[in-house]
């Protein structure tokens, strides 16, 4: 029965196929919220928010840290076209820990030139990054 | 006639000009066929990208937004797509004839300039915005990323009322098209690149039930800059694939030219030494009989 439930996942980099094929969920974060998705959801775009990517497969279950892009859900496809994307093995942690950091302390010594808006993304970034590996 | 010792001196420099343009031919091929496999993968995500657009405007057809209409006053920015080499054929003479004799001939433009050879012809006659040579060397998303947001920047502030992308579009390794494209505002069911026609997968109720969220007016803010990006980055992935074929072409063509000048100056020594051996034995049998 399980078999039912499965849809396409295909996951579209601008430089290579990231990932494609037959999962029972997705979760990932959009600019309204978390959402996951399962086999039959209304047709619909959602733009990404940085995040964490999960993957349910039939068997195991699949993270990515998910960072700029948009998805296009259909009923039985569910294609995303990422701009950033990583899985774990990818992520330098030194770096993602630095630049967290870094938009922490931005983000404390606020100044009226200071993009908040851009710290802010770099912030989540680095969030979802360190949340990967672990 | 020339002497032997002249036609040779050319034809050992013409054989080693061919040797360069051998290697830069090999060179040229090898690096094709990378910038091919780049430009192929990337395509999946701009046809992708390009339908989800499409298909947002084609149910908004009546919204008034920012990215849809030509800005009021400033200037109309074209971002142009060269190499950083010459030696390529007509490959940058090309994209910068698409400018000055193109539909935007004599316009106010200002350029954002990819690649030195577009810049160098260009500054003459209009004002070089800025310059991002280095990127076409490797072209990488991050690039294109940082570039979009400048040019966006530029039109949000109301410097710039349109944007305009030349680069050249990679048909296959001997057809090279140069293209002119409008980024800014967006025009439905324009010119699109190469990949471009839809995905063809779905269906037509696919599309009539889509939902966006957020709204449309909040997905086309939060799109057209990825939009508008990927055109860009596509502009640059198929104008390195096609330099490179524009090169490999030209390299060949001057090899093979080079083959036809070293066959005639061969032609030319043999015939300079025959005339040169013949000369001294007249002239020996002849200081022979003044002796005898």
């Amino acid at each position: 029965m399980a078999d039912q439930n499965l849809f396409t996942l295909k996951i579209v980099t601008p430089d290579r196929v990231f990932y494609q094929g037959e999962v029972s969920m997705v979760e990932f974060n959009t600019t309204e919220g978390e959402i996951g998705v399962l086999k039959g959801h209304v047709p619909t775009t959602v733009i990404i928010s940085p995040g964490i990517l999960t993957i349910t497969e039939a068997e195991e279950t699949k993270e990515a840290a998910l960072h700029a892009g948009f998805a296009e859900i259909l009923q039985n496809e569910v294609v995303i076209l990422a701009e950033i994307i990583e899985w774990p093995e990818e992520i330098d942690e030194e770096r993602a820990k630095h630049a967290r950091e870094r938009a922490e302390e931005r983000l404390r010594t606020k100044t009226p030139e200071t993009d908040i808006l851009r710290a802010e993304t770099a912030l989540q970034r680095a969030m979802a990054r360190i949340h990967v590996i672990k | 006639m020339a002497s032997m010792r002249d036609i040779k001196r050319r034809k050992s420099s013409i054989q080693s000009t061919q040797q360069i343009t051998k290697a830069m031919k090999l060179v040229s091929t090898v690096k094709l066929q990378r910038a091919k496999q780049n430009a192929e993968k990337s395509n999946d995500y701009f046809r992708c990208m390009y339908s989800t657009v499409q298909s947002i405007l084609a149910r908004t057809k009546n919204l008034d937004h920012r990215f849809l209409k030509a800005g009021e006053g400033g200037k109309k920015a074209v971002i142009v797509i060269t190499s950083n080499r010459g030696l390529a054929g007509g490959y940058n003479s090309n994209v910068i004839k698409l400018i000055t004799h193109g539909e935007l001939k004599d316009q106010d433009l200002c350029i954002y300039a990819i690649g030195k050879k577009g810049k160098d012809a260009l500054q003459k006659s209009y004002e070089i915005r800025a310059d991002y040579s280095d990127v076409i060397e490797e072209p990488v998303y991050a690039d294109a990323m940082a570039i979009s947001k400048e040019v966006l920047e530029g039109f949000a502030k109301g410097e710039i009322s349109e944007i305009y992308l030349a680069y050249t579009g990679f048909k296959n390794t001997v057809v090279h098209v140069p293209t002119l494209l409008k980024l800014l505002p967006v025009e439905v069911n324009g010119s699109v690149p190469e990949g471009g026609e839809g995905s063809g997968e779905e269906t037509p109720m696919d599309k009539a039930l889509m939902n966006f969220e957020p709204e449309d007016e909040e997905a086309l803010n939060l799109l057209i800059p990825k939009y508008i990006t990927s055109l860009i980055y596509g502009g640059m992935v198929e104008s390195v694939a096609s330099e490179n074929g524009a090169r490999m072409q030209a390299m060949d063509s001057a090899t093979s030219n080079a083959e036809d000048m070293i066959n005639g100056l061969t032609l030319l020594y043999n015939r300079a030494r025959q005339g040169s051996i013949t000369q001294e034995l007249t002239e020996i049998i002849a200081g022979a009989n003044a002796i005898s």
